[in-house]
């Protein structure tokens, strides 16, 4: 039989059981093996793309800024900026004699028909190659415009997508530290890594206001310019997909001695701990007891209901392949509580440790995967034959060819699945797909090509 | 006549950038894999916005560059890849495209390609073509072009014995029109090479076993023998007259070409009829002289409902204009035309399908984005929009119909389905915007009808 992967990639799949845990990751894609990653560029858009009152400028050809056009369920409460694709669409001339002017024009032209509160300029493959200077750029222009505009260090092929984290990070921690924190309640966090899909954050938002804490800056769901400019005032950072946005809360206790824990939404379990564990760091009874009892409440709303999938959904088998790893150990817990089994579970760009992790907290058999693609993912499929795979648009054809249900668990999703109520929504979309009555026509579900009874 | 006034930011871009169009063309090629010479985000998120249009499989293969190819080429990777996607995918071709990176950091990539052939033995490598693509000019669709020509400049071979084939170039339609294109020639009886063919390849059955290159797709042998082909019928208005398929057929073999517009209403359809009947000297079959039959009653039924109205048609050049032309048929009015492309040939083929059609011609703007599209709108209060998805928001915040047509479709299923060509996809486009029309009025009526 053919090998499942390239032998180059071998050592960046594992199956728990077989022999001890090893697994390499965090490498550069391999070429030509169809990797489901993007870029450095992708990894910048992703994380600052919330951010709803700041100018994002694409500055290269037109590609990057196109694909990236309103493509996430990032919700505003209010200006909706971000939802725009402003690119210099780089032509011939251009590449042969520079875009700074073209960037300078733009800038301008931008500005002063948006007001932004910020804007933030995204360099492409080319950028660099052309002799751009960005940094020089963007100071000349901050000065002329008298607001923040922030070279965003993306190239594309400088690094993979954790590079583009990074410089995102970068980015944001220019703002930080030069705005007014007074007025802060000790009792004061800011949230880092959620990004509003589907409103979620607005959720979180108002779990910590019923506990009693608040929250200083979204880091960058509905992110505004003004609240990161302050988030030093912050007592806490709270860190979920810890990938995208670890580094700003590490850089900002080194500069600000703002200590940092990293949490996870997805899932009650996970949930509740990310409340408890805010609330133990504040060391503050009331709001202790009033998490305890914000918990209770929610569970209790949901509970029934969530009971009901998991009768219907027990021993059902799921497939995983995420962005960030830490969204996978969420996952992996809330597919246990909806009584299903993991079976295969990998990310984009997790590190040695978030696989350690997830090493610890699967069973036996399970096979976790680095940087993973298409003709891998489907032999995983098949080999475990899954009832779900819980992915983003690029993995969702993959399952539907073969007759696999599918759960969007990505940023184009509409559906909230973060918090108690986006438990109860994870259930509903999981049960939705698995229990269809369709799946009895399709090629490996009918008679003769059964690989299982069902 | 260009975009104006002349801003120099793009806001919403109305078009999409070169390699996603060859990438596009590669994938309707038997047995082939495309392959973007470049760092790994393009590939991931052309294929991201590819899926999310046909709900399909594409695996697009990258050089997934880092830095230090940069600075000193990307030969090696390029090369590597070429051998993982061999080993994984065995594939009877690779297309290979360039991108922005490859083409500004001066990658010889044709010569790369010979130095490969040189160090891989014939029998373990496949078919290698390859196109230039930078991303920094025109648009998916001279991508698109450019991928067929190159495909059918390096594979098209002489001496091949003349046959009685016709060569049919569509361009980028949708898989429906792919597949009701083959049928009206194999109704007429003409054996024809179609290039490229994504009837099968990006609308297909479920699946058992995940098939690692879908089935379909113009077979390689056929595209050998396109020297040979009596003639080639060619798609596209505003394609220019060098480098496309027919072009090079035209140059390197003498081959007679027929350059016609994408076949959208009667008019244009008729053209297309005409030119197969002068090619095969055979009649029009008893079918679609039918469908034009019932088409033109159906135009004739329902001319009321859309006279006069007054649309805005965005996108790629000559979806514009086939749309322009039909829309100016049935009546209604073709107030503003807006690409984003930079032809050149836009505006004079617009002119060319509305002469003597519309009392008034309408605004043909090249280099047009979706910021520019809206300030237009303001004065032009237009009834319909008649573009891909990302016309959406403003069919939203002025409150008339879209109809969807083209790519992409990224807010309903079946874009892959619509039929827009021929007498065929005439009357599905023809129900579409009436009813629309229809559900505007209908809903923005207090009464209520039932009875429209």
């Amino acid at each position: 039989m053919e090998e499942i992967a390239l032998a180059e990639r071998e050592t960046q799949i594992y199956r728990k059981g077989e022999k001890p845990f090893a697994i390499s990751c965090n490498k550069d894609s391999l070429a030509g093996a169809v990797s489901q990653r993007a870029c450095v560029f992708c990894g910048s858009r992703v994380v600052l793309y919330p951010i709803a009152d700041a100018l994002h400028l694409v500055h290269g050809p037109i590609g990057c800024a196109v694909y990236t056009w309103d493509i996430r369920g990032a919700l505003s409460s209010g200006p909706e900026l971000h939802r725009l694709s402003f690119s210099t669409d780089l032509q011939e001339m251009d590449v042969i004699f520079g875009g700074e002017k073209k960037l300078e024009s733009a800038l301008h032209e931008l500005i002063d028909r948006h007001q932004p509160k910020a804007a933030f300029v995204y360099s492409t493959c080319i950028v660099g190659i052309i002799g751009d200077d960005l940094d020089a750029d963007c100071t000349g222009m901050t000065e002329q415009k008298g607001i923040p505009v922030i070279p965003v260090q993306s190239d594309g092929f400088n690094g993979n997508k954790r590079s583009g984290y990074k410089a995102a990070c970068n980015a944001m921690f220019r703002l930080i530290g030069t705005g007014d924190t007074s007025g802060i309640s000790p009792y004061s966090i800011n949230i880092l890594g959620d990004f509003n899909l589907a409103g979620e954050i607005w959720m979180i938002r108002d779990y910590f206001r019923r506990m009693g804490i608040e929250v200083v800056a979204n880091i960058t769901g509905d992110g505004r310019i003004g609240d990161i400019c302050r988030a030093h005032g912050a007592a806490l950072n709270v860190v979920q997909c810890s990938g995208a946005t670890m580094d700003l809360a590490n850089m900002m206790e080194e500069k600000y001695g703002i200590p940092s824990i990293r949490v996870s939404y997805f899932g009650i379990e996970d949930m509740s701990e990310a409340l408890y564990d805010v609330a133990r760091f504040f060391k503050d009874p009331d709001i202790m007891s009033r998490t305890r009892q914000l918990v209770q409440e929610e569970v209790q709303k949901i509970y029934p209901e969530l009971q009901r999938y998991k009768t219907a959904l027990t021993g059902k088998k799921a497939a995983i392949y995420v962005g960030g790893s830490f969204k996978a150990f969420s996952l992996v817990k809330a597919f246990r509580l909806i009584g299903m089994d993991v079976v295969m579970v990998g990310s984009q760009t997790g590190t040695k440790e978030d696989y350690q992790e997830l090493e610890s907290i699967t069973d036996p058999g399970t096979i976790i995967v680095d940087d993973s693609n298409p003709l891998e993912l489907t032999s995983f499929l098949m080999e475990k034959e899954v009832d779900i795979f819980v992915g983003g648009v690029k993995e969702r054809p993959i399952a539907y060819k073969l007759g696999v249900g599918f759960c969007d668990h990505n940023h184009e999703r509409k559906e909230a699945l973060a918090g108690f109520a986006g438990m109860l929504n994870f259930a509903r979309e999981v049960y939705s797909s698995v229990m269809s009555p369709v799946w009895k026509f399709v090629p490996r579900k009918q008679s003769g090509n059964a690989r299982r009874s069902s | 006549m260009s975009k104006m006034p002349n801003y120099i930011s793009t806001t919403n871009a109305c078009k999409l950038c070169k390699p996603l169009g060859a990438s596009l063309a590669f994938r309707g090629m038997e047995g082939t894999v495309p392959y973007l010479h470049g760092s790994q985000g393009c590939a991931t998120y052309m294929r991201r916005y590819i899926i999310s249009h046909f709900n399909e499989p594409i695996d697009i293969a990258s050089s997934s560059l880092s830095e230090k190819h940069a600075i000193y080429g990307g030969a090696a990777n390029l090369k590597l890849g070429l051998t993982n996607v061999t080993k994984k995918y065995q594939p009877h071709m690779i297309g290979i495209a360039t991108t922005c990176l490859t083409e500004t950091i001066g990658d010889d990539v044709p010569m790369i390609i010979k130095e490969y052939e040189r160090e891989i033995s014939a029998k373990n490598r496949p078919l290698l073509v390859h196109v230039s693509t930078p991303s920094y000019s025109g648009t998916y669709m001279e991508g698109f072009h450019a991928a067929v020509a190159a495909v059918v400049d390096q594979l098209a071979q002489r001496p091949v014995a003349a046959n009685d084939t016709v060569n049919l170039l569509p361009g980028f339609v949708s898989s429906a029109d792919y597949r009701y294109l083959q049928e009206i020639v194999d109704d007429f009886g003409i054996k024809t090479t179609m290039l490229p063919d994504l009837s099968a390849t990006l609308d297909g059955p479920a699946l058992l076993e995940y098939e690692k290159i879908p089935g379909g797709g113009t077979p390689l042998e056929s595209i050998r023998q396109m020297g040979g082909a009596k003639a080639t019928v060619e798609f596209g208005r505003t394609i220019g007259k060098t480098k496309t398929g027919a072009a090079v057929l035209e140059q390197k073999y003498g081959m007679s070409s027929h350059r016609l517009g994408l076949p959208m209403g009667i008019s244009e359809t008729d053209r297309f009829f005409a030119c197969l009947e002068t090619i095969t000297g055979r009649t029009t079959p008893a079918k679609y002289a039918d469908e034009r039959g019932r088409l033109v009653d159906a135009y004739v039924d329902a001319h009321k409902y859309v006279f006069g109205k007054k649309a805005i048609i965005y996108g790629d050049e000559d979806l514009v204009v086939g749309l322009t032309s039909f829309l100016a048929e049935i009546g209604v009015m073709p107030i503003l035309c807006a690409t984003g492309g930079r032809s050149g040939l836009f505006a004079e083929a617009i002119a060319a399908v509305t002469n003597g059609v519309l009392a008034e011609q309408p605004k043909a703007y090249e280099g047009m984005d979706f910021f520019d599209i809206a300030e237009e709108a303001e004065t032009l209060s237009p009834d319909l929009l008649v573009g891909h998805s990302k016309g959406y928001p403003l069919a939203r915040k002025l409150n008339i119909p879209l109809i969807r047509v083209g790519f992409p479709i990224h807010d309903r299923v079946g874009g892959q389905r619509i039929i827009h060509l021929g007498y065929r996809g005439a009357q599905q486009l023809f129900d579409l915007v009436v009813n629309s029309l229809i559900e505007k009025k209908q809903n923005d009526s207090s009464v209520g009808y039932s009875y429209m």
